[in-house]
């Protein structure tokens, strides 16, 4: 996924309007490069993901347990910092089957997040209720209860589609116009 | 029992002893051909009462129920823990009217498969200090695992 250097695009497009000679260009350019102050905060938000640590069902064990240990490493990402509670995360990871029981609990973690907040619909119980939609107690997806960014399909997803989803995420939080979306 | 404290590997004859004795204690009980044994609702708390005390089955590693529309059957798995004697103990009971003695006071560890079976199922266990649902929501209605129940697929 190549990713535009759109600071470095900005500050060209200002120094040519100045007139500045090319060769100078490159060389201001390599060392400074100006943009919106909210661009810089979404590179640095990107960057730092602080997931919360919520698993409701086994697709926990992958996006939650696997990716985080030595053989996935999300910390070489800085997606790492696993937050206790949902006043310190920005990202929560829907790891599993939402039960009908479980859902009021879910909503109300997502509300008691800080904006910006994120989330991924991890596995395809998230997604749609997965082999559990035919079932009374089983939300058919938690896009019914709260806003989805990223959708992760699998059952569950390989760690690797783990840190996919997280590079989709930073992706869309790059390309957002203002802070949040 | 004597005969069965020290045993480690399960032996037919020793089996069909233990169920004869029973059987003779109780004849209101019938051994069914599998060794299963059908215990009438009226005496289950003075069978069960007995197995423990008298008989040594002093674990009862599991209760749940089946729902067979004309009637339903609450199954209760004893054991005599340090051997490998198990009892299965069948109470057939009205549908309609789905009522049994709780054996939490025999053995605690019924508390939650009995709110659990009243949860799902809906027998109601007379004498149990906390009837309540466990895996449903409180507000929920009906009894999902009875088989006439209706309900609304999540797909589109
Ligand atoms: S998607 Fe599959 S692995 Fe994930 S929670 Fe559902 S059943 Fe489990």
């Amino acid at each position: 996924m190549e990713v535009k250097d759109e600071f470095r695009e900005e500050t060209t497009k200002r120094l040519k309007n100045l007139g500045v000679d090319p060769a100078v260009i490159g060389e201001v350019t390599r060392l400074v490069n100006v943009g919106p102050l909210e661009k810089l905060l979404n590179l640095a938000r990107s960057d730092s993901l602080w997931p919360m640590g919520f698993g409701l069902a086994c697709c926990a064990i992958e996006g939650l347990m696997a990716s985080n240990m030595a053989r996935f490493d999300l910390a070489r990402f800085g997606y790492e910092v696993m937050r206790a509670s949902p006043r310190q995360a920005d990202v929560m990871l829907v790891c599993g089957t939402v039960t009908k029981k479980i859902a009021p609990i879910v909503v109300r973690l997502y509300e008691q997040m800080p904006e910006p907040k994120y989330v991924i619909a991890m596995g395809s119980c998230a997604i749609s209720g997965g082999p559990f939609v035919d079932s009374y107690n089983v939300v058919p997806g938690v896009d019914t209860l709260i806003p989805v960014d990223v959708y992760l399909p699998g059952c569950p997803p390989r760690p690797d589609a783990v840190i996919h989803a997280f590079m989709q995420l930073k992706a869309k939080i790059n390309q957002a116009k203002g802070g949040k979306r | 029992m004597d005969d069965i404290s020290n045993v480690s590997k399960i032996t037919e004859p020793v089996q069909k002893r233990i169920l004869a004795k029973i059987a003779a204690a109780h004849p209101e009980i019938n051994v069914s051909e599998a060794g299963h044994l059908h215990v009438p609702v009226d005496s289950l708390t003075a069978v069960m009462r007995d197995l423990k005390e008298n008989f040594g089955f002093d674990y009862l590693s599991n209760v749940t129920a089946v729902d067979y529309l004309e009637y339903m059957n609450v199954v209760y798995d004893l054991c005599r823990v340090g051997t490998p004697y198990m009892l299965h103990i069948i109470v057939r009971i009205d549908r309609e009217n789905p009522v049994v003695p709780s054996m939490v006071p025999l053995w605690g560890g019924a508390l939650w498969q009995e709110r659990e079976i009243y949860d799902l199922l809906g027998v109601i266990f007379t004498k149990h200090p906390d009837l309540r649902r466990i895996l449903l929501d409180d507000t929920w209605e009906d009894h999902p695992l009875r088989r006439d129940y209706q309900w609304m697929s999540g797909r589109d």
